[in-house]
């Protein structure tokens, strides 16, 4: 099978729709101030490798005037507000960001590499109705723990990742001002932009001085967020590597921890599924932001009786995703988040050929400028074998097959996370069977990657703990009485 | 002449002596020798792991409503054993009345808990209006094998309100037992082993807790840990030790053998919540939806 070539006309989103400033400073007490250090570091388009800004390095210095602005602005004036009153501000919040829903987009793609249509059509919307979810429960604590004692912890302290930058800052954010938080956060490195436009929006908002404080930096600048005594909470998006080193930095203080860590979701698909609707499932749950996304379904399980046929479907889907611009709305994948994030994939791309699994990638020409990866499945691929048992976070995508359901829900459990799963199969009974079996804190039945401010999100085992969204996400941020 | 009782650990629904082969000497309140109690190995503590791994598919896999039957009936059996641990409590100290008392408030929550078997689940559960067509719901589901350091002020109370409601919720325990007063421990085993707790459900330990908490808070098996209150340096170590998979860690600072320690959170604080999502068909131009 081969696919006709595809020349599609390019459909470009216009850059020139947003302004980015030459310099960005640390958002600290509702003003924009410059990083103790002087230092700056520069963040790039991966698209083209082109210059977009320079943003403030923040140091333990900044981060102590950033969480004592936190704490004075708890103390004094955001836990002094009733619920209504907080969830008025996150309403406001969240139609502020509706109004600037394609300049956030725009911009999360210039700064992180994902398709336009991803950020347009799931991100932002996303992390405004993220907002829009926890505002209303601001003023409905009790009921949401009837019987129980709380309080609002105090300050937290957050650190989000490069992969869904204002998404997540949404889901860390909105619950934390919800249950009576202030809050400082660190964006990653690499996506620095949509939090500071984040930061011009509760300025617009009118959000009182200090109860969000936006501080950019690298992994130094999250160390000494973590390592701060006067904050009450840690939440952490992230590799589990980094997750190991907060947690233990937290043993033995108050700290509240939870910790949103890496995957290697299992997406088992049975023979009785329907094939085309699979295909196309399996598809978004490995290339959905490049992969870059935790809870990616890189694992796939294959009922042996259909796996050759599968396999073939997935190779001529393969040929006509469309790789490029992210500015493209034509584009399905789009840029790597980093060179560095690059490197770790063809790292593991060269593992998987030593290691003696079959690579298939198609046939298409990659943009010459910035960082780019082709879609990839590995077949004869062992239990055993790095590629499917380490996280990738790219566009990677590990194929085995097995006969019954004993031996894949032992294959699917057998690794230390357990974030996510994936069961594709007509049979209701069988549902509920395999997804009852299978340790992972999310289950996708015959769909993936399916995301709301309404349905809790987080893992088992290695993956971490606490949950975001739903009900369930706000005990992440109270204090309760045992 | 009197039958002496010989204390042994409770291990897969067995009672075996420690691999070690080690005791150490019981003492009663007044320092007279009243029984030695198996002085527990890190082998020991591996053999637990194991058996309590071995049972919990199984026991996780029971109705919630035969769990609850169960603990009822561990509360039966507590009754009938009601005189024997009111004086293995006053041996230790207490006086009648308050070993009376503890050995009653013992009994009272494990009917507590054998009540919230079948109900826990629906109060924090959630049916979650996602903006999709999907079906969304988040039930709890067990951690898996949780360790526990049992209050080592008190000998049964403590315990019982410790190790109910981590299994009512479907998880498995490898329990180390109050280092002092181990006695009520190993005699709560043979309740449990009369109750038709399945074998490995429960397991306990005897001996020095800072011997055998190293190998317990690291066992890459064992999935959280339930701490009641310890010298910090132990606690500390063991957490640190719980990092290396991301062991979930509840330490609690209050007193387990309170009239007031017990509640839908001690249970909730062992479950995991799991999301499930499934596609809803859209008939005859209808948004159906839940």
């Amino acid at each position: 099978m081969s696919n006709p070539t595809w020349n599609l006309e390019p459909s470009l989103e216009s850059a020139a729709q947003v302004q980015i400033k030459p310099q960005y400073e640390l958002f600290i007490d509702g003003k924009w101030q410059a990083p103790a250090s002087g230092t700056y570091f520069a963040t790039v388009n991966p698209a083209d490798e082109s210059h977009l800004a320079k943003i403030a390095w923040a140091n333990a210095t900044d981060i102590d005037l950033a969480v004592s602005a936190a704490r004075s602005a708890y103390e004094n004036v955001w836990s002094k507000l009733s619920g209504a009153a907080r969830g008025k501000y996150l309403f406001r919040i969240a139609r502020l960001m509706q109004e600037k829903a394609k300049e956030l987009a725009i911009m999360e793609t210039l700064d992180g590499g994902k398709p336009i249509r991803e950020s347009r059509d799931i991100d932002i919307p996303l992390a405004c109705n993220h907002f829009f979810y926890y505002a209303g429960w601001a003023d409905k604590l009790q009921e949401a723990f009837a019987g129980q004692q709380f309080e609002a912890l105090g300050v937290a302290g957050q650190i989000t990742p490069w992969n869904f930058p204002l998404l997540m800052l949404a889901w860390k954010v909105a619950p934390a001002l919800a249950c009576g938080n202030t809050v400082v956060l660190k964006p990653a490195e690499t996506t620095s932009l949509t939090a500071l436009k984040f930061a011009e929006i509760c300025q617009e908002a009118g959000l009182p001085a200090g109860v969000v404080n936006i501080v950019t930096g690298y992994g130094d600048t999250g160390a000494a967020l973590v390592a701060h005594s006067d904050v009450d909470k840690i939440a952490f998006t992230g590799s589990t590597a980094v997750g190991k080193q907060i947690q233990k930095a937290c043993i033995g203080t108050p700290k509240k921890v939870t910790l949103e860590l890496g995957g290697k979701s299992a997406n088992i698909l049975l023979e009785d599924a329907p094939i085309d609707q699979a295909v196309e499932g399996i598809i978004n749950s490995i290339f959905f932001n490049q992969g870059h996304v935790c809870c990616a379904g890189s694992r796939l399980f294959v009922q042996e009786s259909i796996a050759e046929q599968v396999v073939a479907k997935l190779k001529f889907r393969l040929q006509s995703i469309y790789v490029g611009n992210p500015l493209d709305k034509n584009t399905d994948i789009g840029a790597i988040n980093s060179k560095k994030q690059l490197e770790t994939i063809e790292k593991y791309l060269a593992i998987g050929l030593a290691e003696g699994a079959e690579m298939y990638q198609p046939d298409c020409t990659l943009p010459s400028q910035g960082f780019y990866c082709k879609p990839t499945l590995f077949t004869d691929v062992a239990q055993s074998a790095r590629i499917a048992q380490e996280e990738i976070f790219g566009p990677v995508l590990t194929i085995q097959t097995f006969r019954t359901m004993e031996e894949v829900v032992q294959k699917a459990n057998n690794s230390p996370y357990g974030l996510a799963a994936g069961v594709w199969t007509a049979n209701g009974a069988r549902i509920f069977g395999l997804s009852s079996q299978l340790h992972a804190g999310v289950v996708w039945a015959n769909t993936y990657n399916k995301f709301d401010p309404a349905s809790p999100f987080g893992g088992y085992k290695e993956s971490g703990f606490g949950r975001e969204g739903g009900r369930h996400g706000l005990s992440a941020y109270l204090k309760f009485k045992n | 002449m009197e039958i002496l009782k010989t204390y042994k650990l409770y291990i897969g629904g067995q009672f075996p002596r420690t691999e070690s082969g080690r005791t150490y000497p019981v003492l009663a309140a007044d320092g007279s020798h009243v029984a030695n109690a198996c002085l527990a190995s890190r082998k020991d503590v591996r053999n637990a792991v194991q058996a309590a791994r071995k049972a919990q598919a199984a026991w996780a896999g029971r109705s919630a409503f035969n769990r609850s039957q169960i603990a009822y009936r561990m509360a039966e059996m507590l009754e009938d054993r009601k005189t024997l641990f009111v004086n293995e409590l006053q041996s230790m100290g207490a006086s009648l009345s308050a070993a009376q008392s503890e050995v009653q408030q013992a009994i009272d929550r494990c009917v507590y808990y054998a009540g919230w078997a079948d109900k826990y689940q629906a109060l924090i559960s959630s049916v979650n209006p996602v903006s999709s067509p999907h079906f969304n719901f988040s039930t709890p589901e067990a951690m898996g094998v949780v360790g526990v350091v049992a209050c080592q002020q008190t000998a049964l109370l403590g315990l019982i309100s410790q190790i109910l409601p981590v299994i009512i919720g479907g998880n498995t325990v490898v329990v180390l037992a109050n280092t002092n007063q181990p006695l009520c421990a190993i005699t709560f085993a043979e309740v449990l082993a009369t109750s038709d707790v399945p074998g490995g459900v429960v397991n306990i330990l005897t001996g020095e807790v800072g011997e055998m908490l190293p190998t317990l808070a690291g066992h890459m098996d064992v999935n959280a840990l339930s701490l009641a209150p310890l010298p910090s340096a132990l606690s500390i170590a063991a957490q640190e030790a719980a990092v290396d998979n991301l062991k979930r860690c509840k330490l609690y600072t209050t007193d387990l053998s309170a009239t007031t320690a017990q509640g839908l959170h001690y249970i909730s604080d062992f479950q995991e919540i799991k999301t499930t999502w499934h596609p809803i068909e859209q008939i005859a131009g209808g948004a159906g939806g839940y």
